[in-house]
């Protein structure tokens, strides 16, 4: 445990630049009155997102990544690759989205990588993660090597006004439901996917829940003469 | 049904009220699934669910037929979505054991110690010894619970009332444990990030070496009722086939791939929660169908009876949460006449003595604990396969996102693959060997 000691949040490679958020109990000037908590947090996503690893990256993650670099050569590997995370003993490739298939294919085919199981696709929305991040919206996929017992993190980063990522259903099959799942929620657009539809929520749903600015509705309550606000409008979900 | 003509919604008219816009949702889709002539076709579209005694929950199928020949199987679901991963993100890490407890309600403390194992994987945390026994301890005894009402649901919908009726007698034994250990039956929220809620109660070794003495007979009961039964062999054997390639690409795990002969178990494969340390089988079959699914969970049950022996005699006194007070929950919880509360003790002491422990009481309970920016994947076996928590932290007191990948949702994809081009009664087959819960398929 790394923290905590008067509240400011000392996380492992957290940027400089990250921005911090003040003010979360609703008052400006003194600030806290309890002098415990500081109330100081980590702008959303900014710690998670901004930095790279430096090779060795240590475990068997070198030689993934270097597999990976010769299967696709250096000119594609470049393109391919953006960013390369090691964190908390787990491998974070973030992954240029036109090159995404292609890298699916590899991982899963050649004979030093047999990435055979999708395991999981999801999104993430890191809305006002700070800077000029502007690609809010992404998709996780955790992909599993039964032969080797291996397991990586591909990561592409879109825009939500071009929110496209191809689909990785013709590589990976499992990927058909876990991907409406993801267009459902997030209204990300899998490419290429055979039947992109709802899931979850009714057909006929407008938005997507999981995007962090999807209103939380609800009404203002009444309770022994105080009001309740929405949930929108308190301090704690904010 | 007439579709308004302002919306170009089929499945919802609409109309302005002073209320607002009032939808109409109605089962329209229907027309546009089946539009053929009923009479001189052959094809026959069939709907089966959601509300079936034989789809294995609030699941709907539609089924086109010939004759009794499945030519597709479409599978609906999302009846049962409550959006726990949205709700997570709106109360502190402990809470979130509440929340995904809930998912698959047959697996609760599955889903707890995945989560749990998640946040301490964020955190850079290890539980105490002796937690990590009593969660290996009571995953196990769940995986009989969960198990046996997978074979009980087996036996229903397959006609097979009397495997129902003994399934869920045997279940009852296992929650009564469960009862006994976290004073709740289903939904415990028993294990917390930091180790678990409370200690064993005194009483539960002895319930729980009476329990292995009784259930090795009970186990073979199935095998005397079902195994060598005739009906049972025809109904289970050679439907519903699905090889280790088609389970691979579709990302099916658990049961259902060790039927198929990979034996693919993650506390063997990727140990966690000190499983390498445990002496134990990974049961495995090569016929590929429901049979096999079901002789694979029979010997599993075994083989966790066999686990839960060895937590009983390794367990040592010492501490149930990690040290960090400014992580372990206050939870000196006591049963008093109005249920589970915490304790008078602990209650004197934050009231009457220490400022301290009122002030750490005070944070944790209403602002909770900060977790280090970051995320992590923590895949576990559970009864079903491979369930994994994909966490995500900004630093905050709340998670930023909890992403569930349940082995239900994904293994229930394989159904079209198991059940296109045999009869319609083996897709009840297929689907039971599947085994899945509708509450962690629709989260």
């Amino acid at each position: 445990m790394t923290s905590t000691e008067h509240g400011e949040v000392a996380v492992p490679g957290t940027p400089a630049e990250a921005q911090r958020q003040r003010g979360m109990f609703g008052v400006s000037g003194s600030g806290d009155t309890s002098g415990f908590g500081g109330l100081v947090r980590v702008a959303p996503g900014s710690a998670v997102t901004l930095h790279s690893s430096e090779r060795p990256y240590g475990e068997y993650f070198d030689e993934v990544m270097d597999a990976i670099e010769f299967a696709l050569g250096p000119n594609r590997f470049a393109a391919t690759v953006q960013r390369v995370v090691v964190d908390r003993g787990e491998l974070t490739v973030y992954v240029a989205r036109e090159r995404l298939v292609r890298l699916c294919k590899t991982l899963r085919d050649h004979e030093a990588l047999r990435f055979e199981l999708l395991s999981s696709v999801s999104g993430v929305d890191y809305l006002g993660s700070g800077g000029a991040h502007e690609d809010r919206l992404h998709v996780v996929y955790h992909v599993t090597s039964m032969t080797f017992r291996r397991r990586i993190r591909l990561e592409v980063a879109v825009p939500v006004d071009d929110a496209i990522v191809p689909s990785v259903t013709g590589v990976y099959p499992t990927a058909d439901w876990q991907e409406r799942e993801t267009w459902d929620m997030f209204g990300i657009d899998f490419a290429g996917h055979p039947g992109l539809t709802r899931i979850l929520m009714p057909d006929d749903w407008d938005g997507f829940p999981q995007r962090k600015d999807y209103p939380l509705g609800g009404v203002p309550v009444d309770y022994k003469g105080a009001t309740i606000p929405p949930p929108d409008e308190r301090r704690s979900y904010r | 049904m007439t579709p308004n003509a302002k919306t170009a919604d089929p499945y919802a008219g609409s109309r302005d009220t002073t209320e607002g816009r009032v939808y109409t949702v109605t089962g329209g889709d229907w027309d546009s699934t089946f539009a053929g002539d009923p009479v001189s076709e052959e094809r026959l579209v069939v709907n089966m669910g959601p509300q079936h005694p034989s789809t294995h929950g609030v699941l709907r199928l539609v089924l086109d037929l010939e004759g009794e020949t499945v030519t597709k199987a479409r599978v609906v679901i999302g009846y049962l979505h409550t959006g726990i991963e949205k709700n997570t993100e709106y109360r502190n890490w402990t809470q979130g054991t509440t929340f995904v407890t809930r998912m698959d309600y047959l697996a609760p403390l599955f889903n707890e110690t995945a989560y749990c194992l998640a946040v301490e994987k964020l955190l850079g945390i290890e539980v105490p010894p002796r937690a990590e026994v009593i969660r290996v301890l009571v995953m196990e005894l769940n995986r009989i619970a969960s198990h046996l009402v997978g074979l009980a649901t087996t036996g229903m919908e397959m006609g097979a009332l009397t495997a129902m009726t003994n399934g869920f007698r045997e279940r009852e034994l296992v929650l009564d444990l469960l009862e006994e250990i976290t004073g709740l039956r289903m939904n415990h929220a028993y294990v917390r990030p930091g180790g678990v809620a409370q200690d064993l109660p005194d009483s539960a070794e002895g319930s729980i070496r009476e329990f292995l003495k009784i259930f090795p007979d009970r186990l073979g009961g199935f095998h005397r009722l079902l195994t060598g039964q005739p009906i049972w062999q025809k109904r289970l054997q050679k439907v519903g086939y699905l090889d280790v390639t088609g389970c691979v690409s579709l990302g099916v795990t658990g049961p259902v791939l060790r039927a198929a002969g990979l034996p693919w178990d993650l506390r063997k494969v990727e140990p966690y929660c000190g499983y390498e340390t445990y002496d134990f089988e990974v049961p495995v079959e090569t016929s590929a169908d429901p049979f096999g699914r079901y002789l694979v969970r029979v010997a599993e049950m075994g083989e966790s009876l066999k686990i839960v022996e060895q937590c009983l005699d390794r367990l040592e006194p010492g501490p149930v949460m990690v040290g960090d007070k400014k992580i372990a929950w206050p939870a000196q919880l006591s049963l008093g006449p109005d249920g589970l509360g915490n304790s008078m003790e602990h209650v004197s002491k934050i009231m009457g003595q220490s400022m301290e422990a009122l002030i750490h009481h005070f944070k944790l309970v209403t602002e909770g604990f900060r977790v280090p920016a970051g995320q992590v994947y923590v895949p576990i076996e559970s009864p079903r396969g491979e369930l994994g928590y994909h966490v995500v932290s900004d630093g905050g007191t709340r998670p930023w996102r909890v992403h569930v990948r349940d082995p239900s949702f994904v293994n229930l994809q394989a159904t079209a693959a198991m059940s296109e081009g045999g009869l319609i009664a083996d897709v009840i087959a297929s689907i039971a060997s599947i085994d899945p819960v509708m509450g962690g398929v629709d989260r």
